[in-house]
């Protein structure tokens, strides 16, 4: 089976967007997308969002059906776990035996969900969200009235949380760093976006740390550092994602938060590459800086460029860093990376939408995130982008002015 | 010249030159685009990928993005420009009669 072609490790958008860019790109070889779970790939996105709160009985999307993966001749194996890799003979071995063996072999192996480590995480009222099943779950205990808690400020616990008060939840969000989107977005914004869930009734307890779980009478108890306690019915805990390095550290290849690809998105082995949320490349944009993404772009795209690069291309990863969160009625974008920056400029787009533009010392946009309706926010973070892919360095007030329009400056 | 089955949208100077603007008509949901040299065009206003709105999305060329998933489509054609959108935009003729912007959808 499958000698001698293209073998990707991993069906989530990463993995199928590299499986379809190896046909688009030309290649008439075999080509294998192996896959843990026994759906078809599906976008993980709506996971947290549109499936919490839809009415009816919930779908999800499939970048790559079963019958579109058939059309293409991609060799589609489902519920199938690879335990190891043979990189001497050029094969993957599945926990059943089965023998596939690559040309080149791209690693898509995504990541995992963090795990509460205090007595009493191991409760099943602690839910955690990763795929459709967890959602599935988690949606069912989303109940009108229902007490959720949710342990981690981040995009997936805030998403949940909107979630949930969409569906009738009493909501208190529990952070143990003094504010709520520590990572990745800037102070200012993460501060409007916290006023947009106590507005809905959402409760926040940040800088609290999690000392234990317990459970009695059907109540669930969060037991909190400082000896405080909440009672809620249900946990969902969304403390960050590791990254899904087994299979490659074994195989002997180098892992640094992630596994470690160059900017080719090759791993220590030439013939092994990997992409998405379970690798780290260095970024040109950022110094050559190692990141780590873990976002729905950054899978798509990388998915791309691993495949034309398995086939022999020789493209950079250089994309701008860029990811969404959509929470009530309004939306984050964040394009690049701001912790770098040294200058902060406000630009309001009014109906309660700002712009924040972050720069380095010599005047370089590095990143720029907005929060507000997505007609608002979504284009101008768009041309936002572009102007720190191409390391422009635009005039401050006329970043902060609402009425210079960013494309004017793009074209500069 | 019978106007039967068009139906008066916006003005045609509400939407700058290489920009969108969005219009709804019934369950209708439309996107209006105005070129760099000053043509009008309409499509379906929701992207056929996740139904997002287009209108949100960043007009460049003769491109309309999708502002979450950056699908691209030429919006005089409707052709899709590749992953993740490879359903083609439906477009609809457009005329531009005393200011107005008129979209034939029957």
């Amino acid at each position: 089976m499958a000698d001698g072609g293209m073998v990707i490790v991993g069906a989530g958008e990463c993995g199928a967007r590299a499986a379809q860019a190896l046909r688009e790109a030309g290649w008439s070889g075999a080509v294998t997308l192996i896959g843990e779970e026994s759906l078809p790939p599906y976008e993980r996105p709506p996971l947290s969002k549109a499936l919490m709160v839809a009415a009816g009985e919930p779908q999800v999307a499939h970048p790559l059906t079963r019958d579109a993966a058939a059309q293409k001749g991609i060799d589609l194996l489902l519920g199938a776990r690879v335990a190891e890799i043979d990189r001497e003979a050029h094969a993957v071995i599945l926990a059943d035996g089965r023998r596939i063996s690559y040309v080149k072999l791209l690693l898509a192996t995504g990541a995992r969900p963090r795990r509460l480590a205090v007595p009493g995480a191991d409760s099943r009222d602690v839910l955690y969200l990763r795929s459709f099943a967890d959602a599935l779950a988690i949606r069912e205990r989303l109940r009108a009235g229902a007490r959720l808690c949710v342990i981690g400020g981040g995009f997936i616990g805030l998403e949940v949380a909107a979630s949930a008060v969409a569906r009738g939840c009493r909501v208190t969000v529990v952070e143990v760093t003094p504010r709520i989107l520590m990572r990745g977005v800037p102070a200012p914004l993460a501060e409007l976006i916290a006023r947009r869930h106590e507005q809905a009734g959402v409760r926040f307890r940040v800088g609290a740390g999690i000392a234990r779980i317990s459970e009695s009478a059907g109540t669930v108890k969060i037991g909190l550092a400082d000896g405080d306690e909440i009672e809620c019915d249900v946990i969902v805990a969304g403390i960050g994602a590791a990254p899904e390095t087994l299979l490659a550290a074994r195989a002997g290849l180098a892992v640094e938060n992630g596994i470690r690809v160059d900017d080719r998105l090759r791993t220590s082995d030439p013939d092994i590459f990997a992409a998405g949320d379970c690798c780290s490349a260095p970024h040109a944009l950022y110094d050559g800086r190692r990141i780590r993404l873990e976002a729905w772009r950054n899978a798509h795209d990388q998915g791309n460029l691993a495949a034309r690069n398995m086939l022999g291309g020789d493209q950079r990863y250089e994309a701008v860093p860029w990811f969404w969160s959509d929470q009530y009625e309004m939306t984050l974008h964040v394009a690049g990376l701001a912790d770098q920056a040294t200058k902060h400029v406000k630009r309001d787009l009014g109906d309660g939408a700002e712009l924040h533009f972050h720069l380095a010392g010599d005047g370089r946009l590095l990143a720029a995130s907005g929060f507000g309706p997505l007609g608002k926010v979504a284009r101008e973070i768009r041309l936002a982008e572009m102007l720190i892919q191409k390391g422009a360095k635009p005039a401050p007030d006329q970043l902060a002015a609402p009425e210079v329009k960013l494309k004017s400056l793009l074209n500069a | 010249m019978s106007n039967a089955g068009w139906i008066e949208t916006c003005r045609a100077d509400e939407i700058d030159e290489e920009d969108v603007l969005r219009f709804d008509h019934g369950s209708l949901t439309l996107a209006i685009y105005r070129s760099a040299d000053g043509k009008y065009y309409a499509t379906d206003g929701l992207c056929t990928h996740e139904q997002v709105h287009l209108a949100d999305g960043l007009v460049m060329g003769d491109i309309i993005e999708c502002p979450m998933h950056n699908g691209r489509f030429d919006y005089r054609t409707g052709e899709a420009k590749g992953a993740p959108v490879c359903v083609n935009l439906k477009t609809y003729p457009v005329k531009v009669e005393g200011g107005r912007v008129l979209v034939q959808i029957g």
